[in-house]
């Protein structure tokens, strides 16, 4: 008898555990094929405000960690990524791309995580400044997190759009609540296990899948978010930006109808960080 | 009197009475100097500080016929317009019996600077007696100056004692106690030194800046933080100190800022010759020379106002 | 001993009475002022399309100053249609180091019309002369000076990547600090190779076309810089006109949000700095006297008109009686009267509106069970002025508490733990500043990480600087100004 396969229940990364949607949803999904591959959660707005809430708990632990301990974390995510990273390479080619572009996606992802995991320690050295003020003062100004991150990935590039999003949220202490590709979101169910074990505390990346119509309009409105990162179309942008005037929330967001090449050094780096802090000077008399 | 029990360390002084941003101080005082006195609130201020001011010569050559001109023009600082006298005449303790001459019987008092100005490196025994003798030959003011050393090396309770005996030697005279702000170097010791003695002097008794005799003076910083240190005190106790600075007030200018300093910070009680004083020499001069311009309108040349001859 | 001071006996109290009483010191030189005000763009003077003027007036005296031209829609375009040939047949072109020279000219040409700046912003806004003369002209002056050297360094912005001016940037300013905020705009802008168009207060345009004389005198090419002045819909103008591709905006959250809101269908980049509703945290081992300085200077720099205001006196429970007492003593000094008065500490308030404001939150205050302290001084009988104004017994809830008052009206509070401290200073969805008073340097350094504001000062307060990044975490905006982090937010980064 030939031993019957035991198929895996797609599950939504949350607070640092595997969720289904608390509305008992799912969509199912295909391979490029046709073929059924599973059932993805369909998340609403009520996992997206429990995410949230995982990440506000999680969010000042994250944000005390030491830089250096957080790079060692986003390296220790490389090193799961790594091991599993045929496994990634299918869930990629899942929706259509052949099986050599899909693995240099999965590459690209990896670098861009040891990319980040490298300026954890760093950035600060390169944004923050010691101000020569004119009064005797000693001034000097430092980053900080801006707090919970909305991310929207694209369609596109279901892996290393995704990790090119969250990446630069979380190297300075933001926690993230993302939500994946609509049409190809199974490399984040990965990508939530491997940010599983890879001793990133649960709840500061939260990553959710689900249909964007009924998710953009919480991103928008909701308080807590602290900023925006994330690729949309023209009339999300919109619906995004007007959510976001009413708590003064940072917008970033990437046009969806124009094509983005994740793969440019320019999608990583410094400026990406800078985009997702917040600049603190401070003031000391300077006295005996 | 006997020292109040005293802090045993500086720490434990200031968790008592707070400690002094020096910043912050600086740019309190700065404003002092962009307040804009015009006409008769001018006029007022120059003959207040006329009126405070210790005329003041302390000098290895002083003689008796220096001191009897300084008195003269204590007396009558100048011949024409309403200039009041100033509020003493200062001088080393041998000249005591010299001004007594001058000035004895009128309002301008005899302060006489003694225990071993400016160091004060005598035996306590020697600094008492040059006390008593200033008071016998009829100093109606004492200026003292603190052991820097006891202060600094911690031992407040010995500074406190060596300034009681000296409040005993001097009767019913007036003491003034010179801290030598340039040697205590920080506001937070100067608020500190102002307390302790505050706490064994009495009611209209000075705190008092400097020697003159080291480099650096009264300055409009300093002055602040021992009128803060009286006002806290007044406060506490309801014991009135009188406030001098000395040294390095040279222009009629920078007496107008000190007043104001005084006006704003302790008020009007304090904006009288009792409560607060100038240790100066050269001050009086521009003093009258400002009031001059005041009263007739034109700037005054400084020869007319001046026994220094180095002007031209 | 002074830890509690005597309240027990009023004799003991100090005498601020009138022994020794100031004249008048009042600022006379010639402002040189026009008694009309056209549009400033393409480099000349010109009347508004629809010849409409509104009346611009003296705070002080409730008198006309000037008229000044109110720009509709079509004043705005021409302005923006100037920015952008400017931009695009000169400015952007020209080398850095070009540009910067004009800045330098540009600050030093106000150095040179320090005294007349001071005045006219006085004359308009009613802040205290001493203020306008040796805080606000001179400070703009530096910030000129200070962007003027970088605008051949761009480059070091953003290491490895490439950097670009926007093209034409609107902006609209204020009308607490109008010359100053003119030049927190202007200044870095211009250095980054952008044109600009820009809408002052309604209140307080003068001297901002003024500088549209400055600029001419610098040989400014045209275009380069416009002033629009008018209302609310002349600031929405400039905002959303296709034309400009970045705005800058510094005033309330309320109209920030609203701007924000009509900007949502475009892909103009902002930066807002909007309200605030700053703690000031005083622990028990501060240097309470430069404390004190601290508070008033926070709360009554500028009658309180500042965004950065020190407005909520967060206090160690185990002070409150004694910094409350020599905050008294401290205000009973402080002189309120004709801002052209070189001894005025706080002149009049900017407006009838403001003052209409100010006064019914400190009635709702009162009416909230607040209790309310002034220092009881004479004010003039005409113009718009308003004591100097303290509240104990306050409660987060109380909306003195919560709403930005935009006036000399300090709420205290008391606090009796760090953690405490911190959980008042940050319920509130401003973020823009806040103070800490202590002598321990490592609770320092805590309480600036734990406190969510854009602009942390200890043992000081109000303090500003070019070289200074300011701006505001969560509701109070976005973006910095001042420093390379706030110029970068002129660049295009890709």
């Amino acid at each position: 008898m030939t031993r019957i396969n035991i198929s895996k229940t797609p599950k939504c990364y949350v607070g640092g555990a595997f969720i289904r949607s608390e509305s008992g949803r799912v969509t199912a999904l295909h391979d490029a094929s046709g073929a059924f591959f599973a059932n993805i959660p369909q998340c609403t707005r009520k996992d997206l405000r429990n995410a949230v809430e995982a990440a506000a708990k999680a969010g000042p632990g994250w944000a005390k960690r030491s830089a250096f301990n957080r790079g060692q974390i986003l390296y220790r995510l490389a090193e799961m990524m790594e091991a599993r990273s045929s496994e990634l390479a299918e869930a990629v080619a899942l929706g259509g791309a052949s099986k050599a572009d899909a693995s240099r996606e999965v590459a690209a992802s990896i670098e861009r995580v040891v990319h980040y995991a490298g300026w954890t320690d760093k950035y600060e050295q390169i944004l923050g400044s010691v101000n020569p003020v004119a009064s005797a003062h000693f001034n000097f100004t430092v980053t900080e997190p801006m707090g919970i991150i909305g991310v929207i990935a694209p369609d596109d590039s279901p892996l290393l759009a995704l990790v090119s999003l969250i990446l630069p949220a979380i190297t300075s202490g933001n926690c993230v609540v993302a939500l994946a590709s609509g049409t190809q979101p199974y490399p984040s169910i990965l990508l939530g296990e491997m940010l599983a074990t890879s001793d990133l505390p649960g709840g500061v990346v939260n990553l959710l899948t689900g249909l964007r119509s009924e998710m953009v309009p919480t991103f928008a409105t909701h308080e807590h978010l602290r900023a925006l990162n994330g690729v949309v179309n023209a009339a999300d942008r919109k619906t995004l930006k007007l959510g976001a005037a009413e708590s003064v929330k940072r917008v970033h967001l990437l046009k969806a109808e124009e094509p983005i090449d994740w793969f440019a050094d320019k999608k990583q780096g410094v400026e990406e960080i800078r985009a997702l802090i917040e600049f603190k000077t401070t003031w000391h008399p300077v006295g005996a | 009197m006997p020292a109040a029990k005293a802090p045993t360390s500086l720490r434990r002084l200031f968790d008592e009475i707070g400690t002094v941003d020096q910043v912050g101080i600086e740019e309190r005082v700065a404003t002092f100097t962009t307040r804009s006195l015009k006409k008769k609130s001018k006029v007022f201020g120059l003959r207040l500080a006329v009126s405070m001011v210790d005329l003041t010569t302390l000098e290895g050559k002083d003689t008796p016929g220096k001191v009897a001109s300084l008195c003269q023009k204590a007396l009558c600082p100048h011949d024409v317009g309403d200039i009041p006298p100033t509020a003493a005449v200062c001088v080393y303790p041998a000249m005591v019996k010299h001004a007594r001459k001058h000035v004895g019987g009128t309002s301008v008092k005899i302060a006489s600077v003694a225990t071993a100005f400016p160091s004060g490196q005598a035996p306590l025994k020697t600094r008492l007696a040059e006390v008593r003798a200033a008071v016998k030959d009829g100093a109606d003011e004492i200026d003292m100056v603190i052991n820097r050393g006891a202060f600094l090396s911690g031992e407040f309770g010995r500074m406190q004692d060596e300034i009681a005996a000296v409040v005993e030697a001097c009767g019913q005279a007036t003491l003034k106690v010179i801290l030598e702000v340039s040697e205590l170097e920080t506001y937070d010791n100067i608020r500190a030194a102002s307390f302790l003695a505050m706490r064994v002097i009495r009611p209209g008794d000075f705190i008092k800046t400097s020697t003159g005799k080291t480099s650096s003076n009264a300055t409009l910083g300093n002055n602040q933080v021992m009128l803060e240190a009286i006002r806290d005190h007044f406060l506490a106790t309801g014991i009135p100190i009188s406030m001098k600075p000395a040294g390095g007030i040279r222009t009629a200018k920078q007496a107008l800022h000190f007043l104001i300093a005084v006006k704003e910070t302790l008020g009007d009680e304090w904006l009288n010759n009792r409560r607060y004083r100038f240790g100066a020499s050269a001050l009086l001069n521009d003093l009258v020379r400002q009031l001059e311009k005041e009263r007739t309108g034109a700037y005054q040349a400084p020869w007319n106002f001046s026994e220094a001859t180095e002007g031209y | 001993m002074p830890k509690t001071l005597s309240k027990s006996n009023p004799a003991r109290e100090l005498v601020f009475g009138d022994l020794w009483e100031f004249d008048p010191a009042p600022e006379t030189a010639d402002p040189k002022l026009k008694p009309r005000y056209d549009l400033f763009i393409n480099g000349s003077f010109v009347p508004p399309r629809a010849g409409k003027y509104f009346a611009t007036i003296n705070p002080a005296h409730e008198t006309k100053i000037a008229d000044i031209a109110l720009a509709d829609a079509s004043d705005v375009n021409s302005a923006c249609i100037a920015a952008q040939k400017a931009f695009v047949s000169v400015w952007g072109k020209m080398p850095g180091k070009e540009r910067g020279k004009y800045l330098y000219r540009i600050a030093r040409l106000l150095q040179d019309h320090a005294r007349e700046f001071a005045i006219a912003e006085t004359l308009d806004g009613g802040k205290p002369i001493k203020e306008s003369r040796d805080f606000d002209v001179p400070m703009a002056a530096a910030h000129f000076f200070y962007h003027a050297g970088w605008a051949d360094k761009l480059e070091h912005l953003a290491p490895g990547r490439q950097i670009a001016p926007h093209g034409v940037v609107g902006q609209v300013i204020p009308w607490n600090f109008p010359l100053l905020m003119l030049a927190w705009k202007i200044a870095p802008a211009l250095a980054a190779g952008n044109c600009v168009v820009l809408k002052p207060a309604e209140s307080t345009s003068i001297t901002a076309l003024k500088f549209g004389e400055i600029c001419q005198e610098a040989g400014l090419p045209n275009g380069v810089v416009n002033i629009v002045s008018g209302a609310a819909e002349t600031g929405a103008a400039v905002i959303q006109h296709p034309l400009t591709m970045k705005v800058a905006f510094t005033g309330s959250t309320e109209v920030g949000k609203s701007l924000m809101r009509s900007l949502a269908g475009t892909d103009k980049k902002m930066t807002m700095e909007l309200g605030g509703k700053a703690a000031n945290i005083v622990f028990d081992d501060a240097p309470l006297d430069q404390a004190v300085e601290g508070i008033v200077n926070g709360i009554f720099f500028n009658q309180g008109h500042v965004c950065c205001a020190g407005s909520r006196l967060l206090v160690q429970e185990s002070i409150a009686d004694e910094v409350l007492a020599k905050l008294k003593r401290r205000i009973a000094v402080l002189r309120v009267g004709d801002p052209m008065d070189k001894n005025t500490d706080l002149g009049a308030i900017n407006s009838r509106e403001q003052l209409a404001k100010i006064t019914d939150l400190v009635q709702i205050g009162v009416a909230e069970g607040a209790e309310k302290y002034d220092n009881g001084c004479k004010l003039p009988a005409k113009g718009f002025f308003f004591r100097p104004t303290i509240f104990t017994n306050v409660s987060m809830s109380h909306r003195i508490a919560r709403e930005e008052i935009f006036g000399p009206v300090l709420s205290i509070l008391t606090f009796r733990t760090p953690e405490e401290a911190i959980e008042k200073a940050n319920n509130t969805p401003y973020g823009l500043s806040a103070g800490v008073w202590t002598d321990k340097g490592s609770r320092i350094l805590k309480m600036s990480t734990l406190i969510k504001a854009g602009v942390v000062w200890a043992n000081t307060y109000n303090k500003f600087d070019p070289t200074s990044p300011f701006g505001g975490y969560k509701e109070s905006g976005f973006g910095r100004e001042g420093g390379k982090q706030g110029l970068l937010d002129y660049l295009m980064v890709d």
